[in-house]
């Protein structure tokens, strides 16, 4: 897309909100916003979105927002949509959007059970892979190696990170899918897919932080892209938890892992062994998800 | 009138179908577990009128009715005893939020070790969330006080916590007059609250704001639940024409000349209010309103029938102070002219109140320890 194709009148972002220069949830949710828009209501729960939304009677989004606590944002979602039913406004979207402590951690029980009864809402996970709001304190969606607050040098974020797709996945929704802030058009299709769909639908968006992984802010969209193309973090889309299917593949072979842990001072002193097992590790995950796409494959 | 045996629970459940609400979450506990089965029963039937989910935990089921109701729908859920404690978060953030949900607890001691019976710590540790507290003694009460719940909760925009004892009123079967539908639409028709979720219409609603603001918000809400019983007062004035029954935030019996009154709340007023025949000239101060606490209709009453002493059934226990509407009673009484002696008798871990507790604490005369209290186990 051209920057003078943008369509201004659609942008549901104001400027002058509150994110750090660089944010990519900032990006994300310009993006999802535009994609969803207008008729939109956002559920938000405790993450950066809580500062970056603005201190009312100002607000960043010209969509209606409503905050909820750390644990209930998959819950207040059910709530809302149902309660917007029961005022006659189905056509309203309800997103839910919630940091990965509110998805991956505090916030999974409410997630598992919204996703469960396959509510009629989008619920949108901005994973910047740490609590970033309270200051870059370790989550499970923390990459094995990482530097956190709460795994300072010699410590390290011991573990890999939870597959939180694989365990939306295992809950059989219509829809799931990744997407990052380097490539809106695949990020807008699949939101624009995910809107005509109806029951539960799940994005999960990887948003750089260059405070919280120690990057320059003009970095974002380039280890976004470099995330993808490492496999660290694959593009893919996921219908009714058993057809899996690439929407974007890494050029030619994917770029060593060093190259997207070098760029960022929170794995910086990660020792050979370590960045190894890393490698390995996304590696392994990169082959299990070829077959499961494989298999979708030859299934369909 | 239309006269039904049915339990405690059973009322609550039919009022809510009554009273017409579009949404609500439900989550088993013991002893409130009938209440959502009954309601599921009417959803089964097509009778509920509203949407009825089963979500996966008490926090689930009061989040869902704040975003519900945070969108304009007239919502309901029902808790007990840790279902109630796992939702403090929420609790605290719905009065925060002014969102008129109407929420039943049953009262269930909260462990460990596992107990059923009904202590009324786990209500009364949820008195500082900023929800009125409506404290029921028998089905009749808890049918009404669900319906007048719903009129004085969307008037006020502040939730509102109906509570009554597990099994002693939740299990107890009794004849209630549980009114037709059209009745309770005189009374209450539908929400009129305006939606805090307007699709179309920018709003950051329940987003950080500064220390200031939120002094100003917390004491609107307070000055708002002062009001209470007095909205209270008008909306059982309508009651009284439509029903032919009305109720007082606190409700007296009092003997001409009794200077000695029980203050219970609960189905334990219930257990006085029969006993007061086989007492000497005893009187009943039944608390109905704990939060707001009705202190002025207190001092009021305590002061007309120059009361000498307050005899209080505390269902409960704060460990380290003493049971809680003892200690209420105290603080409202602070600069009183003459003030009654106020004697608490502990009945924690909800054991059941006999006449014979009563005589004996009532002959025990002065109570030697500081903070006047006598324990269930040592009236037996």
């Amino acid at each position: 897309m051209k920057i003078e194709e943008l369509n201004r009148e659609s942008e549901m972002l104001y400027s002058g909100h509150n994110a750090c220069p660089g944010c990519g949830a900032a990006l994300a949710v310009r993006y999802l916003t535009r994609a969803l828009g207008p008729n939109l209501v956002l559920v938000l729960t405790a993450s950066c979105w809580s500062i970056i939304s603005g201190m009312p009677p100002l607000t960043a989004l010209k969509c209606p927002i409503l905050h909820c606590p750390f644990p209930s944002a998959g819950s207040v979602g059910s709530g809302v949509k149902r309660g917007l039913n029961a005022k006659g406004k189905h056509d309203t979207t309800v997103v839910v959007l919630a940091g990965d402590g509110g998805t991956f951690d505090i916030g999974l029980q409410a997630l598992s059970g919204a996703a469960q009864r396959n509510e009629d809402y989008i619920f949108i996970c901005y994973d910047n892979e740490a609590y970033m709001n309270t200051g870059m304190q370790t989550s499970s969606a923390t990459p094995f190696g990482a530097r956190t607050a709460t795994a300072p040098y010699p410590l390290f974020k011991a573990g890999q990170k939870k597959d939180i797709m694989q365990i939306m996945a295992a809950h059989g929704i219509p829809y799931a899918a990744t997407a990052t802030v380097a490539y809106p058009e695949d990020m807008e299709i699949k939101l624009k897919k995910a809107k005509e769909i109806s029951g539960f639908r799940f994005i999960h968006i990887l948003s750089p932080c260059p405070p919280g992984w120690g990057t320059e802010s003009s970095d974002t969209i380039q280890l976004s892209r470099l995330a993808v193309n490492t496999g660290f973090f694959p593009l893919y889309e996921i219908r009714n938890g058993v057809s899996w299917e690439m929407t974007w593949m890494p050029e030619r072979t994917r770029t060593p892992l060093t190259e997207y842990l070098s760029r960022q001072r929170r794995f910086n002193q990660m020792d050979e062994l370590r960045v190894q097992a890393l490698q390995e590790e996304v590696d392994h995950d990169w082959d299990c998800l070829m077959e499961r796409v494989g298999a979708s494959e030859k299934c369909d | 009138m239309s006269f039904e045996l049915i339990s405690g629970s059973q009322a609550a459940a039919i009022a809510v179908q009554r009273v017409g609400v579009d949404f609500v979450a439900a989550y088993p506990i013991t002893p409130q577990t009938a209440i959502v089965e009954t309601l599921a029963n009417f959803d089964a039937k097509g009778e509920l009128g509203g949407e009825f989910v089963s979500v996966e935990s008490e926090y689930a089921a009061l989040a869902s009715c704040y975003g519900a109701s945070a969108s304009g729908a007239r919502v309901f859920t029902a808790t007990a005893s840790h279902g109630l404690a796992y939702m403090h978060e929420i609790i605290h953030w719905c009065s925060g939020a002014r969102v008129p949900i109407v929420m039943v607890n049953v009262n269930r001691t909260i462990g460990a070790p596992w107990s059923l019976d009904p202590d009324q710590g786990d209500s009364l540790s949820q008195r500082d969330t900023g929800w009125m507290q409506i404290y029921c003694s028998n089905a009749q009460e808890v049918f009404d006080t669900v319906l007048q719940a719903y009129a004085l909760s969307e008037e006020l925009l502040l939730p509102c916590m109906v509570v009554f004892d597990g099994f002693y009123v939740s299990h107890t079967y009794e004849a209630v007059d549980v009114a037709e539908k059209e009745d309770v639409r005189n009374l209450i028709g539908a929400p009129i609250f305006q939606a805090q979720v307007q699709p179309g219409t920018p709003g950051n609603m329940h987003a950080l704001t500064t220390g200031e603001n939120q002094m100003l918000l917390i004491k609107n809400r307070h000055e708002t639940m002062l009001r209470a019983p007095a909205v209270f007062e008008d909306i059982n004035k309508r009651y009284e024409e439509i029903f032919g029954r009305s109720y007082k935030v606190i409700d007296c019996v009092i003997p001409p000349g009794a200077k000695t009154v029980i203050l219970a709340a609960g189905s334990t007023s219930e257990t006085v209010r029969w006993s007061l025949p086989q007492l000497n000239n005893v009187g009943l101060i039944q608390l109905r309103m704990f939060r707001p606490f009705p202190a002025d209709q207190l001092c009021s009453v305590i002061e007309a029938h120059d009361v000498e002493k307050v005899v209080v059934v505390d269902r409960n226990c704060s460990t380290g102070m003493g049971g809680i509407f003892a200690q209420e009673l105290r603080a409202a009484l602070y600069g009183v002219e003459k003030p009654p002696a106020v004697q608490d008798m502990v009945l924690a871990g909800g054991v059941d109140l006999t006449l014979q507790m009563l005589e004996n604490m009532l002959d025990s005369g002065p109570v030697e320890n500081r903070v006047e209290e006598k324990w269930g186990v040592d009236l037996l």
